[in-house]
């Protein structure tokens, strides 16, 4: 066998052997019941019996509620917070009086994390399904606001005098110009917040959901059924991946000429 | 060399369009307390079809004239007029390239050319055959499906070119755009740019800071000085066209560069370029009778 050949077994063979170690050592650590002083695996279950339970609840009909209830939230919030994020962004980006009428207060609101807002959302909206699509909106509306505005001002202006001088109205510039040459910015942008949706629908969910991954990790909690903790969360990641690499899929398809990291 | 000019492919009727007439103008730029005047009482008159160079120090003010020819800026006082109209908002008729990084890079090489073309409503097919004739023209047959990033520098202007000159400007403004590219590909930019000025005449005012360029190239050059930048000399070159090899290494050319290097270096003091060169007066004399107005 090649040198090429043997390297790319390795990276094949490479990831899958480092999630098998993670098992075993959960495996090891859980059913020998270890007790190392500051954390205890006492009562964590065992991978087997995540896998049974992980079965269950693939021949449970919930199931279908719990993805089908998580799923649309996050598309909701991330949808409404990718359009005005962006739009936001192009504008705040370009015009410097829109930028300081509108910074301040984003300032203030940035910092508060979204599981913050949890209380107040749950009194302002008369749904619990609108409070927590509320709550991912947030979460990812700031992510994908800033990292817009930050590509809007990484425009060359001589690439928009160059489109200016070909014959460009002043408006068309938007669309012609600023999106795409932002378009990097904006995904990367896009990519955190889809990251942060997550995470926020989650904890919005423990708290005001009925249905729902999150829902269903922490009713697992209450009522003690310790393995489908583990189903509830394992499924979090993989939707969370999922999502991540359906973003990346997407962003590559509309910007063929660019490649992360260097020139194409 | 008048054998070579009347050629008519090579030298079409003389431009008619494209003249410029910079009445004394003055730019001042920044705002508040960083207000300064980047360009000071300048006035230029431009024939149609003449080649001219804006040659000075960075901080001279050149490359904010352009941008003021472009329509960019609005000159704080005085007037610029192309054939007789004031010079408004940017229009494609002043076409303006730059020294790079200016290509669309989400768009392939082609759609680069062909995007002053759709900017005006001109419908797919068309744009295409007319994108491809300049990439032809400027020498990148082959390369119409390549994104920009995919090209060398050299390559890059010369799309950029294309992508100016398929607008059919009267006049071609060019901010140093041959000053990042290596010495013998610049030359052959410079070579192909004169080729397609031959060809179509319009008038070309090129902002380089290189003396060599600016004498291979120009007509007339317009030495230019900072703080506050202004016009200090105007220097017609003394050679015909085509230029060659012969004119880059003679004696002549030599006594120029010497001049424009003392102006550049120390504008003060240097001594008028008649004394310095006597004979070039009759030489600026037959290159006029080259290129009537």
């Amino acid at each position: 066998m090649t040198a090429h050949g043997q390297q790319s077994v390795a990276r094949r063979v490479l990831p899958l052997l480092s999630l098998l170690v993670c098992v075993a050592l959960w495996h090891f650590a859980s059913s020998r019941h270890m007790n190392l002083g500051l954390v205890t695996f006492q009562n964590v279950p065992q991978p087997l019996e995540v896998v049974h339970a992980a079965w269950d609840l693939l021949q449970s009909p919930k199931l279908q509620n719990h993805l089908g209830s998580s799923l649309s939230r996050v598309a909701f919030g991330f949808l409404i917070a990718a359009l005005v994020g962006v739009s936001l962004g192009l504008v705040i980006g370009r015009f410097r009086w829109v930028r300081e009428t509108l910074m301040p207060p984003l300032e203030v609101a940035r910092p508060i994390p979204a599981v913050a807002w949890i209380p107040l959302s749950i009194l302002m909206f008369p749904s619990s399904e609108g409070s927590m699509i509320f709550i991912t909106f947030i979460g990812a509306l700031f992510p994908i606001l800033l990292n817009t505005i930050h590509g809007v001002h990484g425009v060359d202006p001589r690439l928009i005098a160059s489109a200016r001088s070909l014959g460009t109205r002043r408006w068309a510039v938007f669309a012609r110009v600023i999106l795409p040459a932002a378009a990097p910015s904006v995904l990367t942008g896009l990519s955190i917040g889809m990251g942060t949706c997550w995470f926020c629908l989650v904890t919005a969910e423990m708290i005001s959901g009925q249905y729902g991954i999150g829902y269903y990790t922490w009713e697992s909690y209450t009522v003690q059924n310790y393995a489908n903790i583990i189903v509830g969360m394992l499924l979090i990641g993989m939707l969370g991946m999922g999502s991540s690499a359906l973003l990346h899929r997407i962003g590559h398809a509309l910007m063929p000429w660019y490649s992360p990291g260097g020139r194409s | 060399m008048n054998a070579i000019l009347s050629l008519s492919e090579l030298a079409p009727a003389a431009a008619s369009t494209g003249r410029l007439d910079i009445d004394r103008v003055s730019i001042d730029l920044g705002a508040g307390a960083d207000r300064f005047t980047a360009l000071q009482d300048v006035s230029v008159h431009i024939r149609p079809g003449e080649f001219v160079c804006l040659l000075g120090p960075s901080g001279c003010g050149k490359s904010t004239l352009l941008g003021a020819l472009a329509g960019h800026l609005t000159p704080s006082r005085g007037s610029l007029l192309l054939d007789g109209q004031p010079i408004g908002c940017p229009d494609p008729e002043r076409g303006l390239v730059f020294q790079h990084h200016t290509l669309f890079p989400w768009l392939s090489v082609r759609d680069n050319v062909a995007y002053g073309l759709r900017m005006r409503g001109v419908g797919r097919a068309e744009r295409h055959r007319q994108a491809m004739t300049w990439l032809k023209e400027v020498g990148l047959e082959g390369f119409e499906h390549h994104y920009p990033s995919a090209l060398s520098g050299g390559m890059q202007q010369r799309v950029e070119i294309a992508r100016v000159l398929i607008n059919q400007p009267r006049v071609l403004l060019m901010d140093e755009p041959f000053g990042a590219l290596d010495a013998l590909t610049r030359l052959k930019m410079q070579e192909l740019l004169l080729a397609l000025w031959t060809k179509r005449r319009m008038t070309v005012v090129f902002v380089t800071h290189d003396i060599d360029e600016a004498l291979f190239m120009a007509d007339r050059i317009l030495v230019m000085s900072a703080r506050p930048g202004r016009v200090i000399e105007e220097i017609r070159v003394p050679a015909g066209r085509p230029r060659t090899a012969e004119w880059l290494t003679g004696a002549t050319f030599v006594d120029y560069k010497r001049h424009c290097l003392a102006l550049l270096r120390d504008p003060e003091v240097t001594v008028p370029l008649a004394r310095l060169s006597p004979l070039s007066s009759a030489r600026v004399a037959d290159t006029d009778a080259a290129y009537p107005d």
